[in-house]
């Protein structure tokens, strides 16, 4: 199952140039104090999402390289560590990056129909970018909201308590760019016992 | 059933503020100062005696683990608190960081004065965006309200907490896997000795430790080891947290007293099961790794960590996940393959290419695409993964495969049989 974050490849066809914004300059310098001084490499991951979220939510080699020039570190290293994670990814991404969890906990309150939503509504495969670059879809492993199941996430939003119904409005109003509620789509406030209206 | 009075996590659900002003109206950080000056041979002690158990899975008692830590080492000492939460069914730890933050900062500082740590770091899985935000704000309220920082509580005592978001690797949930995630590395399990205790985080004695066991030991502490020890039963003390998922009325996170039988958990809690108890199939009691029960054993089973032993299972993380007789449980238990398949670090060979064949077996087997014997070399395979790798993925990769056949093998061989009949005809 392809996921821009599994994969193991830099991407070649596009690499503009990568310069931190100012504003992330200065984030970087109250990152690195987390750190024991001659440590800094533990800043790897915090400032590759800082750099995968100032270039659109992927990572180019050009931004690879930047990291490891801050960090003091050889390329290699940091490719190990963009490659290892999955939250990493390495070819561009639509606007909206749709993850649908598929492990079991949300595969029995039927994750599956949620992956056929997504591709009829999203106008493309699992794994891949829609023509008009507003979706990409895939299917992740369990993110951890398995009481709100079946949920998905939306860039940093957890959607939860999904049916084929909800899902399908939520993606159709991102479609039109109208604005979403992200957490509980039946009006949970977080996991307690409660009984879905239209059950 | 577990009295409102006896539990820990009084804002789970998040229905009062979890900020620092509803902290403190809960009780969290009212006398800290106090419970500090106990000493830290002291926590550790009423720790020890409250038989507390690590909540992340393994159940190792949690009193035990904190005397690991040398008493001068002469190194900076360091508390890692496991936010990694990511086995699947398990959701429990995300309630406590959104909604009740505070609960777990003073069990931080607390913790690690006894370890006589100064620095701690919570490792948060990187999908837990809004909650790392929640949990961010609550540690920039301790500092700014001296609760941490230079000597916190008034204590006399320095400590900072850093957050450290992680980017999605199920096996940095491992102790020395989230070390090496946490040096800017890849999340790789590391031979054990030497033990974090003894060299850990940039070689330092390092205690890591999930999140509920830690947010629950200041209240143990204000509340006594007795009180606590007096919920359940011995060697399986106190409350914990249940998160029911799968196919149950209403699924929820719940906090109960240990040992509380699976059967009441469900009814009472979650709603019962879909289509009524008897429509029950099976239920994985601790989350993905924990070998699945049938109905037969559900009947009767009390959800601590010796009771599901004696029926070759565990409590894991009390994730439970129901599933009703709609479910195809050798689909379900494939999912659970293609995850650890995902999941895998790739160090060790026996994980790295046996979950994967494990899974491409399992994903035959749903359609029965297979023959009889593949059944015992596919459970031959699962034993030469178990016991061979450096973590415990690879066991629990072979546990869930191992649990379905103990259980199910004639649904699987029936499926085999009416696949090859087919192919006859």
């Amino acid at each position: 199952m392809h996921h821009p974050g599994t994969n193991n490849k830099v991407y070649k066809k596009i690499n503009d140039n990568f310069e931190w914004s100012s504003e992330n300059f200065k984030k970087i310098s109250e990152i690195i104090k987390k750190y024991p001084s001659n440590r800094i490499q533990s800043a790897v991951i915090p400032l590759l999402d800082l750099a995968q979220r100032q270039n659109r939510g992927w990572l180019s080699k050009n931004s690879l390289e930047k990291v490891a020039e801050t960090l003091s570190m050889s390329y290699i290293r940091v490719l190990e560590v963009a490659t290892f994670y999955s939250m990493f990814n390495l070819e561009p991404i639509g606007k909206n990056f749709v993850q649908i969890c598929r492990t079991t906990p949300c595969w029995l309150r039927g994750s599956d129909k949620l992956s056929r939503v997504a591709q009829e509504v999203c106008e493309t495969n699992i794994g891949e970018t829609s023509d008009d670059k507003k979706f990409t879809v895939v299917e992740v492993e369990c993110l951890g909201a398995c009481c709100n199941a079946p949920m998905v996430q939306i860039n940093d939003d957890y959607y939860e308590d999904l049916d084929e119904k909800s899902f399908k409005k939520l993606l159709q109003d991102l479609k039109t760019n109208k604005s979403i509620k992200a957490g509980s789509q039946i009006g949970r406030k977080s996991s307690q016992p409660e009984r879905k209206l239209d059950a | 059933m577990l009295k409102e009075k006896d539990k820990i996590f009084k804002n789970l659900y998040g229905f009062e503020d979890w900020k620092l002003g509803g902290a403190i109206k809960r009780g969290i950080w009212s006398n800290t100062k106090e419970l500090i000056a106990m000493g830290s041979e002291k926590i550790v002690e009423e720790i020890k005696n409250s038989q507390l158990r690590g909540r992340g899975g393994a159940g190792f008692p949690a009193g035990l683990k904190w005397s690991f830590m040398p008493k001068d080492s002469g190194k900076e000492h360091y508390l890692v608190v496991n936010a990694d939460e990511s086995e699947p069914g398990t959701c429990k730890d995300r309630e406590i960081m959104r909604n009740d933050p505070h609960l777990l900062l003073e069990g931080c500082l607390v913790a690690s004065f006894a370890m006589h740590a100064h620095t701690c770091y919570i490792y948060i899985r990187g999908e837990y965006y809004s909650e790392s935000s929640n949990l961010q704000k609550a540690i920039d309220e301790a500092y700014a309200n001296n609760l941490i920082g230079k000597n916190a509580c008034g204590t006399g005592w320095d400590f900072d907490i850093f957050l450290h978001r992680g980017a999605g690797a199920y096996i940095c949930g491992e102790e020395t896997a989230l070390l090496e995630s946490l040096e800017g590395k890849k999340g790789q399990p590391r031979l054990k000795p030497p033990f974090p205790a003894n060299a850990g985080l940039y070689g330092c004695p390092t205690t890591v430790t999930n999140v509920e066991t830690i947010a629950v030991s200041p209240t143990i502490l204000r509340r006594g080891a007795k009180w606590f020890s007096s919920l359940g039963s011995v060697n399986n003390t106190g409350s914990k947290i249940f998160s029911i998922s799968g196919h149950v009325n209403n699924p929820c996170n719940v906090e109960e007293e240990m040992g509380i039988p699976l059967k009441d958990l469900i009814e009472k809690h979650a709603g019962g099961v879909v289509g009524g108890w008897e429509n029950l199939l099976a239920v994985i009691p601790g989350g993905s790794s924990t070998p699945l029960l049938p109905k037969s054993i559900c009947d009767s089973v009390k959800m601590d960590f010796d009771s599901l032993k004696e029926v070759k299972s565990g409590l894991g993380t009390a994730a439970v996940i129901v599933m009703n007789k709609s479910t195809d449980i050798v689909e379900a238990i494939a999912r659970l393959s293609h995850f650890y398949k995902h999941e895998s670090c790739g160090q060790c060979t026996p994980c790295r290419e046996g979950t994967g064949w494990m899974y491409r077996m399992m994903e035959k087997m749903i359609h029965g695409n297979a023959h009889q014997e593949d059944i015992d070399k596919l459970l031959d395979v699962t034993k030469q993964v178990e016991g061979h790798t450096i973590c415990a993925l690879g066991d629990a990769a072979a546990w869930p495969i191992q649990g379905l056949f103990r259980h199910f093998r004639p649904e699987v061989e029936k499926r085999i049989k009416e696949y090859r009949l087919g192919k006859v005809a």
